[in-house]
């Protein structure tokens, strides 16, 4: 027991950050803060801010806004009339005249003026560095979300916002959610504000940047609805969950003749089913993939609309997924993970070389190596059967890892994305020297070597961080219109109009 | 309780500088006293607890059992023990290194470029025992880069050399 040093006792809680640009929480709350005063000088200093920097460029969102959360009450409304229609009748015309004044004379207006103001005080503006959103009516809040941080711009078009002809548009940046979307805007704004966004992250000159327009989309991929189809009745996980829905709720009724059992598991088991099979094809109908200066454009949407552009370099990992029933026909579905973006897939279909072109243009420099090294034979011993599903490679760019046997799944971390590696080691995986190699990446997805020999595993720990620091080196700008002179040729690149 | 036991070729305080390893460096003796202390604080009431109670309730010979708790206790010295030899980093020109585990083993690289913050904490009982932990955070959640307890000087060196090392070759995600 020796005494402590007299600094011991004052280093309670010692943060530093070796790299203060990149807090991971770009957004910071400036309301809802205990310290009132702080709280009104920040206001204040912001409101200044504003008005000085780009006070004529402050604006406010769509005047259709304030509708947006209207359908609740009348959802819930229509909803009680329609569980129990009788009841509903006699409570209506049991109503007084008083009460029904008092919804209409004091509710209605109050919720109208809550959504006018609520919209009145939201407030968004770009500036040379970030994008910043002002709200709250009670608790103000200010989002300065930095541009340079930009991993993601996503347009959404739920339907209703279809008739109205208004969107939604979120900035992904890590640490950004729900609260940080701007919703809703018109149609034209926000394919403008996109384009000024994207061109003000691509590092284009703060006076040009509002003037560079809308990046050229070349056509790149196009699902159609039948290969669509087709592929989701090729996939076992839907199989499995319609048939459970349609077997599991008569078996429960001949054994249990209870209508609340029977509604109890059918309705989730149905509603899972259809979310795998119809849902799936709601979502991923009319999927469009096109390449432009800016990134990666992806589009698609039944009933919700939703566009997304990934910039160059963000991509953190890509997964390659090639269900069993698929293999005949060559098809694979892409996946890929951006930080701080909430979409996870590239392409839900298409022939493994047109998937493969473009893995090549969204991790530049790399090509799907086809031979893998595969686990050793005495993983077997860990992992009986699954261990030959298992292989690994590892190139100049990428470090490639296959799992699975039926479903194969081959995930891609280019180098410059690897965070840390680790190596993980149980007593009896030790006693067969058999090891595992995990990779980690910037958004929040651990790809790992499984089964490795001990020894090839040490190497490739040691290698690995290595090839990841010089991958850094070369990888492209975060701006990445900033320096062309980086740019590899076979690039996607050309001159924007403007 | 033996399997897998590797035993360590040296001992952690004298770091091994042949053969072009990395300086392998161990944590402080203070944290396996602090952790010890710990576990003889919560099994010791035990064990006297379960012998007594046993002894007036259910008779002398029922008394026996207390033999359990006081061999979890003799088990988790020796455990504890071994498993503060495991503990040792490296730091390398480029990265910094963690290895630790008995029977489960794990080995961690981060590159200093990748830090996005470096933490020391020290709760009340650790000050009291001159340590202060060291955690390391990459834009990745799954990296575990923690020393669970260094003298506090270390750690501030450490902390100190780690912020310079990640300003010098920041990379981000």
């Amino acid at each position: 027991m020796s005494t402590p040093p007299p600094d011991a006792r004052s280093e309670h809680q010692d943060a530093s950050r070796p790299d203060g640009s990149r807090a991971p929480d770009p957004v910071r709350d400036a309301g809802a803060d205990a310290d009132a005063a702080a709280e009104a000088e920040a206001a204040v200093e912001a409101e200044a801010d504003a008005a000085s920097e780009s006070g004529r460029r402050e604006r406010r969102l769509h005047p259709v806004t304030p509708f947006r959360r209207a359908w609740a009450p009348i959802a819930v409304l229509a909803g009680t009339a329609l569980h129990d229609p009788n009841r509903a009748q006699r409570t209506f015309t049991e109503m007084t005249f008083t009460s029904l004044l008092l919804v209409i004379g004091v509710v209605v207006p109050l919720a109208a003026l809550y959504g006018f103001l609520s919209w009145w005080v939201t407030h968004f503006s770009v500036t040379d560095t970030e994008l910043r959103i002002r709200t709250g009516l009670l608790f103000r809040r200010t989002a300065h979300i930095r541009l340079d941080r930009l991993q993601a711009v996503d347009i959404t078009q739920p339907l209703l916002a279809r008739f109205f002809g208004v969107v939604k548009l979120k900035m992904d940046v890590i640490g950004t959610d729900s609260k940080d979307e701007l919703a809703y805007l018109s149609e034209r704004d926000a394919r403008a504000l996109r384009a000024e966004l994207l061109a003000r992250a691509a590092g284009f000159a703060p006076e040009t940047a509002h003037e560079v327009g809308e990046a050229p989309v070349e056509h790149l991929l196009y699902v159609q609805p039948r290969t669509l189809v087709v592929s989701l009745l090729l996939s076992g996980s839907v199989w499995a969950l319609v048939l459970a829905g349609l077997i599991v709720p008569p078996l429960l009724w001949m054994a249990t003749h209870s209508v609340g059992v029977l509604i109890a598991t059918g309705l989730p088991l149905l509603g899972m089913a259809g979310a795998s099979s119809v849902g799936r094809f709601v979502k991923e109908y009319g999927w469009t993939v096109g390449g432009s200066p800016d990134g990666l454009r992806i589009d698609h949407g039944l009933l919700d609309k939703l566009h997304e552009t990934v910039p160059p370099g963000r991509v953190q990992t890509v997964h390659i997924v090639e269900p069993l029933l698929w293999r005949r026909r060559g098809w694979v579905r892409v996946e890929l993970a951006v930080a701080g973006s909430s979409n996870d897939l590239l392409v839900p279909v298409a022939p493994r070389a047109t998937a493969e072109a473009l893995v090549a243009r969204v991790l530049p420099g790399v090509t799907v190596p086809r031979e893998l090294s595969h686990a050793p034979g005495r993983a077997g011993w860990v992992t009986p059967v699954w261990w030959r599903g298992y292989g690994l490679r590892v190139t100049d760019t990428v470090f490639v890892a296959r799992t699975g046997l039926l479903t194969r799944r081959l995930s891609l971390v280019p180098h410059a994305k690897v965070q840390s590696v680790r190596l993980t080691q149980g007593p009896w995986e030790r006693k067969h020297r058999i090891t595992d190699v995990h990779v980690d990446t910037g958004a929040n997805k651990t790809v790992t070597a499984r089964r490795r020999d001990a020894d090839e595993a040490a190497a490739l720990l040691s290698a690995q961080a290595d090839r990841s620091r010089t991958g850094r080196r070369e990888a492209r700008p975060d701006r990445w219109m900033a320096s062309p002179g980086t740019d590899r040729p076979g690039d996607p690149e050309g001159d924007r109009p403007g | 309780m033996e399997t897998g036991t590797a035993e360590m070729p040296d001992t952690p305080d004298t770091p091994d500088t042949s053969g072009g390893e990395p300086a392998w460096i161990g944590l402080p003796r203070a944290l396996l006293s602090l952790r010890r202390l710990l576990l003889v604080v919560w099994l010791t009431p035990l064990t006297v607890a379960t012998g007594v109670l046993l002894g007036v309730f259910a008779g002398p010979v029922w008394a026996v059992f207390a033999v359990l708790p006081g061999g979890l206790m003799a088990w988790g010295w020796l455990l504890l023990g071994r498993n503060w030899r495991s503990w040792r980093y490296a730091e390398r020109v480029d990265d910094l290194l963690i290895k630790r585990g008995v029977l489960w083993r794990e080995e961690t690289v981060v590159p200093y470029g990748r830090m996005q913050l470096v933490e020391v904490t020290s709760g009340p009982l650790a000050r009291k025992f001159g340590l202060a932990s060291v955690q390391l955070h990459t834009a990745a959640a799954a990296t575990d880069a923690t020393l669970p307890g260094l003298v506090p000087e270390e750690a501030q060196r450490l902390r100190d050399r780690l912020t310079e090392l990640g300003e010098a070759r920041s990379a981000g995600l």
